[in-house]
């Protein structure tokens, strides 16, 4: 591991307490830092400062001079430096730390500045929270009550505005509950690189809206109404269908690229009802893909395996492992292992090819990267095979030898790990030659085809770890139960290789970790319980070589 | 009765003067720059900051410092611009500048830009004075062709483009951090200060003057005159001449150049402008543009200011205050833009504050919360009282609205919007108490508001 480089750093003093921030680092993170919370709206650490919500204001002081001789002033009272304090308030959020400043955040001033703003937020305000769709996760209701006066003196007429914008497929703007912070607008310029939204009208009377012509159809769309801090843009897909107060939410990772996005995942009585993203600043920061936000509607989509199959007919999962015995002791066993497996899966994947002294295969796919959070490779966990030696080489897109081994009679038998073969380049023909067993969570051309199918789970119902581009490990948990009778995919792996004449290793993620992490080099003394939620950097190097289809993307910079 | 000294209005409304290069030069114009580029540029700076001139826009901050503060070292261009968004109501000097002696302006331009080493000058003009804009045009062209603007002035090799811009129709353009951003083809939001002061990331992040149209003219006369020379007229700190826009409810309204705070506000109300209507007294004026506090009359102010290098007492009527920037800073206002409005007692204080937070409603740009929706709450409130139904205490919610605008907002308007607001309930009191009850007794209203 890299040693993180040293800023400079400089002393501030946030209500009385010093502290070192790093120099420039704003007035928000360096009471953050100090304990203290600085309210604000439009601020957001990724983007940047606009400075127009005025909720951050808070005094600031510099340490005394003479100015003739340069020499500190002393206070004979305290003996201490005299503070010049600013008799104006500044937005903390557009101050940066320099040394020896002070803030004051509890001084009668601020609070009364703090009571305005959230005055005049709220006069022409819908305040309509009973029937409005970000309350319980609504910045204008928390800071209301933590900073307002309680009361209102407004009795006039407020703005009317259009209520219900569909600014793009996904997301849906109610101009009045809109406090004009420009988060959306900033996100769209700076993050998005698609600049569609901005302000018609001015003064109360702003309106946010798409360009003439335009509309937000981007694939970050759904950051923005991540980032609203309040009731105004809406997810179309989630708004109206759930309180947020009776989610769980439960860390998990997106799989539809090898970028790792670290995610959370909101579900009620077993059921799932959106994903958001978890800020991890060396990975996504606070961002993901509109793409990524529809992975849980597969859970419960038509054609998902609920029951093993054993030539046609359900089946128990004991009969399924049976029959399965019985064809490995046939010989002429290859393994198809997937990208698309966790860690886990993929160390014992490479343990049954192994039992049954079988080669182990592995499908790439591969997209167009967006140089954002949907990376080239479209698999979230390649370098996991990597890393477990479940394969020594990047995944090709079909696999020819293992279809000329089909061919040829030497492979007479094909275990698949969750891929479709036919997607692999393998034919219906050649799928009829050999007899499948296939551990899979939907229906397709191989469950078709396959002699033997195992029921497995999707990504949101188990736990486990992908290895990301940067060689990063991190880990998700289960957010909902899986269906009914379907057993946990390390539970099938593990009877598979029992199956085929192999070691009785462990089923649940933490036991197995300690069989697997010896096993695998990379993980030297990783466990798998000490992996922060930010994730852990694996060494590299023993990969360093190999032609990664990935390109440069936020956090990533490919080695070439 | 003092008299009127016109310099940068020496021409206006002069019969026969006529806005072209040729009527200029035949009455000595453009000598001064002829005089300017055979100077060394920072010797012209010096010049200007000897002369103690101060801006002329609203601020009334000195020009030569401003100069000063450029970043010269960045090695980016320098910029000047030309505010001519004469936007502040009660002010209406420029325009005539612009319309009737356009040349002027350009060699107070031509001779800062070279001052300056500014190659290229923009002269931002509201959205509202079509007239003055083709005016500029034709002036520049004929600068231009006579090699007094443009490529290789007067034969020197120095060369320096003017470009002609015209607003929208925004108030807020005339902060010049909003100017700027108008300038680079976005909304007007005012930038943060700092990082964003003009001197050093101004337009498009390069080191950037902004004098408004005033000042710029001064400059040609503290070149033909000497530094020194300006310093003598008007007073310490205050020097030079500015132009006064009197509107409102006066026998004369109109433009008066005088040597700053060599006049008093009685002087200029009673002796200049002629006094009060027939049979109405003077209530009120606001003494610098529409944002600047207003002063009324039979109020007294005393204190010690400072007269040279020596403190000394003074104890002034309104009618006493001289029209300097720091009198009328001493007395709680401001100089401002020259922008002189006169109510008398005829006038509702409550309907004219409706008037000013109307317009102020209308014109914030809508960036800062306080000052977009504080505007338009007072607008409102002032409205309401207006049309009957108002109550004793809106005076004080008004006041408590405006308090919690002014100094919290990333530019000036908080102020400008807030100050009105703060001064009218604050120093009509009791009439803003009694209004809503007199106003029932009065019957419907002869004129809606804005």
């Amino acid at each position: 591991m890299i040693a993180p480089i040293k800023p400079d750093l400089v002393t501030v003093n946030v209500d009385g307490r010093e502290i070192a921030v790093p120099k420039g680092t704003n007035m928000i993170e360096a009471a953050r830092l100090a304990g203290v919370d600085v309210p604000h709206f439009c601020y957001h650490p990724k983007l940047t400062v606009s400075g127009n919500c005025r909720m951050c204001l808070v005094e600031t002081g510099v340490p005394a001079v003479d100015p003739a001789t340069k020499a500190p002033v002393i206070d004979p009272g305290t003996g201490r430096q005299k503070i010049n304090w600013s008799p104006r308030p500044a937005i903390a959020c557009a101050t940066n730390a320099s040394p020896g400043l002070h803030i004051r955040t509890t001084t009668p001033l601020v609070k009364d500045c703090r009571e305005g703003v959230m005055e005049f937020l709220l006069v022409n305000h819908p305040l309509d929270c009973p029937i409005c769709d970000q309350a319980g996760e609504c910045k204008l209701q928390e800071q209301a009550t933590g900073y307002g006066r309680g009361t209102s003196r407004y009795i006039e007429e407020k703005n009317v505005k259009p209520k219900r914008t569909q600014l793009g497929s996904r997301v849906t703007l109610d101009d009045e509950r809109c406090i004009l912070c420009s988060r959306c607008i900033r996100f769209c310029r700076e993050i998005a690189h698609d600049d569609v939204l901005g302000f018609v009208d001015r003064g109360s009377h702003s309106t946010l809206t798409c360009y003439p012509g335009r509309s937000l159809e981007n694939n970050y769309s759904l950051n923005t109404v991540d980032i609203c801090p309040v009731g105004a843009l809406t997810s179309t897909d989630f708004r109206f269908k759930m309180r947020v107060w009776f989610l769980k939410q439960t860390d998990s990772i997106d799989t539809e690229s090898s970028a790792g996005v670290n995610t959370v995942v909101w579900s009620r009585e077993g059921v799932i009802h959106r994903i958001t993203p978890r800020r991890n600043d060396e990975v996504n920061d606070t961002w993901m893909a509109d793409s990524g936000r529809i992975a849980y509607k597969a859970v419960r989509s038509e054609g998902r395996l609920t029951a093993a199959r054993v030539a046609g007919r359900d089946g128990s999962t004991g009969e399924a492992l049976a029959a399965a015995a019985e064809l490995f002791r046939e010989g002429g066993v290859a393994v198809v292992g997937s990208g698309r497996s966790s860690v886990e899966e993929q160390f014992l994947t490479r343990r049954l090819a192994e039992s049954l002294k079988a080669r182990a295969w592995l499908v790439s796919r591969v997209g167009q990267s967006d140089k954002l959070l949907v990376s080239a490779d479209r698999n979230p966990n390649v370098r996991g095979a990597l890393v477990t030696g479940l394969v020594g080489e990047l995944p090709q897109k079909t696999l020819g030898e293992l279809s000329a081994a089909i061919d040829s009679g030497a492979v007479r038998t094909v275990v698949s790990v969750g891929e479709d073969l036919l997607c692999a380049g393998i034919s219906l023909v050649q799928l009829g030659r050999v007899k499948v067993v296939y551990l899979g969570t939907h229906r397709d051309a191989t469950s078709e085809a396959a002699r033997i199918v195992l029921p497995a789970l999707t990504v949101f119902e188990k736990a486990g770890s992908f290895v990301n581009q940067q060689f990063r490990i991190q880990k998700f948990a289960a957010a909902v139960p899986g269906p009914a009778g379907v057993q946990d995919d390390l539970e099938t792996l593990s009877a598979l290789i029992r199956a085929a004449g192999g070691p009785d290793l462990p089923s649940a993620v933490g036991p197995l970790w300690a069989v697997m992490a010896p096993q695998v080099p990379a993980l030297g003394a990783v466990q798998h319980g000490t992996i922060p939620a930010t994730g852990l950097l694996l060494d590299s190097s023993p990969w360093a070589g190999l032609p990664f289809v990935e390109g440069e993307s936020l956090h990533h910079k490919p080695a070439r | 009765m003092p008299a009127e000294r016109r310099i940068i209005f020496e021409h206006i409304d002069q019969p026969g003067y006529t806005p072209d290069l040729d009527c200029y030069v035949r009455h000595g114009g453009y000598a001064a720059l002829r005089k300017a580029v055979a100077c060394k540029p920072e010797d012209l700076v010096s010049e200007v900051k000897r002369s103690g001139l101060r801006g002329r826009g609203g601020a009334g901050f000195p020009c030569g410092v401003k100069w000063t503060l450029l970043d010269r070292r960045s090695g980016k261009p320098i910029y000047l611009i030309v505010n001519a968004d004469e936007s502040e109501p009660g002010t209406f000097k420029d325009r005539y500048i612009i319309h009737q002696d356009p040349h002027q302006l350009i060699e107070g331009i031509m001779i800062t830009c070279f001052a300056n080493t500014v190659k290229q000058a923009y002269i931002y003009i509201r959205g509202e004075f079509p007239e003055g804009a083709k005016i500029l045009e034709r002036a520049i062209a004929e600068a231009r062709a006579a090699g007094l603007a443009g490529p290789n002035i007067l034969g020197t090799g120095y060369s320096c483009e003017i470009y002609v811009h015209r607003g929208a129709g925004a108030y807020i353009c005339g902060e010049e951090t909003g100017l700027i951003e108008s300038l680079e083809g976005k909304r007007p939001y005012p930038r943060i200060k700092p990082p964003y002061f003009p001197a050093v990331l101004g337009l498009y992040q390069c080191p950037t003057i902004v004098n408004n149209v005033e000042t710029l003219c001064h400059v040609k006369h503290i070149v033909s005159m000497g530094g020194d020379a300006f310093a003598r007229i008007g007073t310490p700190n205050n020097t030079g001449t500015r132009i006064f826009c009197v509107s409102g409810q006066v026998q004369r309204p109109g433009t008066y150049e005088f040597e700053v705070g060599k006049i008093t506000m009685g002087q200029l109300l009673y002796e200049v402008c002629g006094g009060p209507l027939p049979g109405r007294k003077f209530k009120a004026v606001i003494p610098g543009g529409s944002s600047a506090k207003v002063l009324r009359f039979g109020e007294h102010y005393k204190g010690k200011r400072r007269a040279g290098a020596e403190m000394v007492d003074y104890d002034w009527a309104l009618e006493d205050v001289p029209l300097d920037f720091d009198s009328l800073a001493l007395v709680g206002s401001m100089g401002g833009s020259g922008g002189v409005i006169v109510m008398d007692d005829s006038a509702s204080m409550v309907e004219a504050l409706g008037n000013l937070n109307a317009f102020y409603a209308h014109e914030s740009c809508g960036q800062c919360t306080p000052c977009r929706e504080g505007s338009l709450w007072m607008k409102r409130i002032t409205a309401r009282m207006v049309s009957g139904e108002g109550r004793a205490e809106d005076g004080e919610l008004l006041k408590s609205v405006a308090d919690q605008i002014a100094g919290r907002t990333i530019c000036a308007f908080g102020e400008a919007c807030a100050w009105p607001t703060q001064s009218f309930v604050q120093k009509f009191a009791a009439e803003f108490r009694g209004y809503p009850e007199a106003r029932k007794s009065a019957g419907p209203s002869a004129a809606p508001l804005v």
